[in-house]
């Protein structure tokens, strides 16, 4: 554990989210009222005052050559970072401590069933083409991901609405499926930026702090600042350059001879010696990224929850975060919602790796000396060949047999995951416990990888998504994670912190935590120091 | 030299279809991959209405052969076709990488060749003397090193540790030649080095074995000096291997060079390659793997006929 004075050193650097803050602080004993007035004299003091100028040069990995500008496809980071943290914006942003906060939308609430919303929309936004924003644009865009024939990968997300209304030039209302508390939420993800109406999507003309001037997919963007931007205190470099650099240690290289000023996704084997190097600051982000080892409850021998407990236990999660990660990330708690997470449980006990209870469980489910092939690949998480060995080798000293079977990385996300009993599988994570769970435990989820079904989860998981009262809408979230963690099909070991580096001139406030590089908007959020 | 017309003639038509039958063998190998391109690119969120929307709006639901039959039609009137992936055109996709893959091969290849054969023939020279063995040496050692280690040791020395030469290369068309020289020196070197020790071996074994031949003993006994016996005599004699090994790597440096490109982020045609086939992105694949077929097959052409010009030997076979 550590100590106060280390944790307030830690958070001041921008180390420590405000919420790892406050939490961390409790747990060391210190009052309420001594963090908050640390928080409220730190929260700016931590950085310094942002300023305009500079061209940002950002080398990142995930870019690919046969990446579109079309939100509707913008999967890889190097997209995300063009289309989210450049060019464009969405209704409603998230902020560094997980809230929802406007951005195109001015303000919303909805009915006390969850089930309407209405959005006021923010007058006076200039598109990059000199057309101004209205209701028409919203409707527009957000219909291209809705709709029978759409090829958007956002479908699943805007799939909850039933009408978008246009109440006037200014304001709509969405009509949902179901009740949703967290709507605003999903209206902050990337692939729900606004264009104007007359875009067809790929020609990268949206609203957002830097206007595109050269793209070549997977290759380079250039941007320039939009000197219309609506938000005065936001996108402070004149020009922003984007690489894509697959090869980490490309980047690595780039970044210490001062080509780049940026990088994403640090070399976890190397990044204790770049943290070393001069002019080099290593920032750390624990987000919602975790890796789960997935086992269909459908199929024997994984029916049954002593089995499943059984292995629940036998993984040494310590170790496996020591060595996987280095120590870059936190422990899980066999279900998938992370401590940056508004509802995470972290009253819940933390299961250890415990022999005694491992072989009780197999015993009990008459497995004893079974065989449990798991499938696994470097497609599923980098280091999970590792894992599944550490996995075995710590299971088998207690009796539990652990077969690693290597499967090819090509294919593995058509051929392996779902479809193989048992399987390593990697979650980017979702920003609010609804949309994790629904998207991956709830009985009819497209990408429910466990095929579990729990009546009472499935309850709770509809009466807390239109719960509009918080207290009581952490208690059934809490209950969830229970459910999950005692009952679940899957076997959560550890959470990945993102790791990015930068130039100790490049200077930030505090980390959003939502997505990798400050929620994907480092270069309209971030600026250089004089 | 009708000979040589009608032997140029029967390539062309034999390399024409060789490319018809590499296009069709790709075709089957990346229709064997798991996987489509709407699965690829949707990736964890694809839902199966997605990916059925996507495939039907691609055409990708249609049967195999006639894919390839409307492809390899478009192909033959002179359309590369629209990349699925992004819609973008093929030919300006690839265009501007293929240029600059034979930019970084012809900058590599100006100087690695003169430099190689010249260090061939003096090692030939001087065989077996302390300067023979010290350039058999670190040549072989340059070449037995994968290419990415020697990237790598060039990037620690030359660019971390003294910063001459940056470590990255993505060049761009805003950049003057002589910026794109600077860029793109550490990977020519790389290359360099990994080309130049096949090429001076095979320059050497060639002179050296013609340099057993009676004509050659017979000028040594007229007396004429070392010098001049390997280039006028024995040079233009140990010419064809040369060439083949010459050619051979040039083809390399054209289309083999991905390591490289990715080491140091050089936009080049072998990247586009293997995103492309990574996404199944056919049509791009296509293009790109008969634009490297068609590579060796004119290089290979090449070859021969400069073996057949320099050794009249080779156009009368028997």
């Amino acid at each position: 554990m550590i100590g106060l004075e280390l944790l307030q050193k830690l958070f001041s650097e921008g180390k420590v989210s405000r919420r790892e803050f406050i939490s961390q602080a409790a747990a060391l004993g210190a009052t309420a009222a001594l963090s908050q007035s640390f928080l409220a004299s730190h929260v700016f003091a931590a950085s310094s005052q942002p300023q305009r100028g500079g061209r940002l040069r950002i080398g990142i990995s995930g870019g690919s050559t046969t990446d579109t500008i079309d939100p509707a496809a913008s999967t890889d980071m190097m997209n995300q970072i063009i289309i989210n943290g450049q060019l464009g914006n969405c209704l409603v942003e998230v902020d560094h401590e997980n809230n929802t906060v406007p951005e195109l939308a001015e303000s919303w609430d909805s009915s006390p069933d969850a089930k309407t919303w209405n959005f006021k929309l923010r007058k006076g936004v200039e598109f990059h083409n000199g057309k101004t924003m209205d209701a028409d644009d919203v409707i527009y865009s957000l219909n291209h991901h809705r709709g029978e024939d759409t090829k958007s990968a956002a479908k699943v997300i805007v799939d909850s609405i039933a009408e978008i209304i246009k109440e006037d030039k200014y304001s709509i209302s969405f009509i949902l499926k179901s009740a949703n508390a967290d709507f605003p939420y999903l209206l902050s993800d990337y692939h729900l930026i606004i264009s104007p109406k007359t875009s067809d999507f790929t020609d990268g003309v949206f609203s957002g702090g830097y206007i595109l001037k050269k793209y070549e997919p997977g290759v380079r963007c250039l941007t320039v600042r939009n000197p219309n931007y609506f938000k005065s205190d936001r996108a402070f470099f004149d020009e922003v350059e984007t690489l894509g650099i697959n090869d980490v240690n490309a980047r690595t290289n780039a970044l210490k001879t001062g080509q780049i000023d940026m990088m994403n996704r640090c070399e976890l084997k190397t990044v204790h010696l770049l943290k070393r190097t001069k002019g080099i600051q290593v920032l750390r982000q624990n987000g919602f990224k975790h890796y789960t080892f997935a086992m269909q409850c459908n199929q024997a021998p994984y029916s049954n929850n002593d089995v499943r407990l059984a292995l629940k236990y036998g993984v040494d999660r310590e170790q496996m975060l020591k060595t996987v990660l280095r120590g870059y990330g936190s422990v899980g708690n066999d279900h998938p919602i992370s401590s940056a997470n508004r509802y995470h449980a972290s009253e819940l006990p933390q299961r250890q790796f415990d022999p005694d209870k491992a072989k009780f469980h197999l015993k009990k489910a008459g497995l004893e000396g079974e065989m449990f092939k798991f499938h696994t690949s470097e497609a599923a998480f980098s280091g999970a060949i590792d894992a599944a060995v550490m996995y075995k080798e710590s299971a088998g000293r207690i009796g539990l047999n652990i077969d690693v079977v290597r499967e090819p990385n090509d294919g593995y996300w058509s051929n392996v995951w779902m479809k193989k009993p048992w399987c390593a599988v990697f979650w980017g994570g979702r920003p609010t416990e609804d949309m994790m769970f629904s998207t991956a435990y709830a009985a009819d989820a497209a990408w429910n990888d466990t095929s579990w079904k729990h009546d009472r989860f499935n309850e709770l998981l509809i009466g807390a998504r239109a719960e509009l009262d918080q207290t009581k809408r952490r208690a059934m979230y809490v209950e969830m994670q229970s459910i999950v963690r005692d009952e679940g099909g899957v076997v959560v070991p550890m959470f990945a912190a993102d790791l990015a580096a930068t130039s100790d001139k490049v200077a930030h406030g505090p980390l959003a935590a939502n997505w990798e590089l400050d929620g994907l908007r480092a270069p309209e959020r971030w600026w250089f120091k004089s | 030299m009708n000979k040589l017309t009608s032997m140029i003639t029967k390539r062309l038509i034999f390399g024409v279809f060789t490319l018809l039958v590499i296009s069709l063998l790709i075709f089957v190998g990346v229709e064997a991959l798991p996987g489509d391109l709407a699965e690829a690119i949707l990736g964890q969120n694809a839902t199966p209405e997605t990916i059925q929307a996507f495939r039907t709006d691609l055409k990708l639901d249609l049967p195999p052969h006639v894919r390839y039959f409307s492809w390899i039609g478009s192909f033959l009137q002179g359309d590369l076709g629209t990349s699925l992936a992004n819609g973008r055109p093929i030919a300006e996709v690839i265009g501007w990488r293929f240029g600059n893959s034979l930019f970084l091969a012809g900058v590599t290849a100006l100087f690695a060749i003169p430099v190689a054969i010249i260090l061939g023939l003096l090692a030939a020279i001087y065989r077996d003397s302390w300067f023979d063995r010290f350039i058999s040496i670190t040549t072989l050692s340059a070449i037995s090193l994968p290419e990415f280690f020697v990237a790598y040791i060039l990037i620690a020395l030359l660019s971390v540790q003294i910063f001459l030469f940056p470590s990255i290369s993505a060049i761009n068309e805003d950049m003057s030649l002589f910026q794109k020289l600077h860029a793109i020196f550490l990977p020519c070197l790389t290359l360099s080095l990994v080309v130049i020790g096949h090429m001076m071996r095979m320059t050497r074994a060639a002179i050296i074995n013609v340099l057993s031949s009676p004509f050659i003993e017979m000028a040594k006994l007229k007396g004429i000096n070392r010098g001049r016996i390997i280039l006028k005599h024995a040079l233009p004699n140990a010419l064809s291997p040369i060439i083949n090994v010459v050619v051979l790597n040039l083809a390399y440096l054209v289309v083999g060079v991905v390591v490289v490109e990715v080491v140091f982020v050089y936009p080049g045609l072998g990247q586009l390659l293997v995103d492309a086939v990574a996404k199944r992105d056919l049509p791009v694949v296509q293009a790109s793997g008969l634009i490297f077929a068609g590579t060796y097959v004119c290089l290979n052409l090449t070859a021969d006929v400069l073996s057949m010009l320099s050794n009249p030997k080779l156009r009368n076979p028997r």
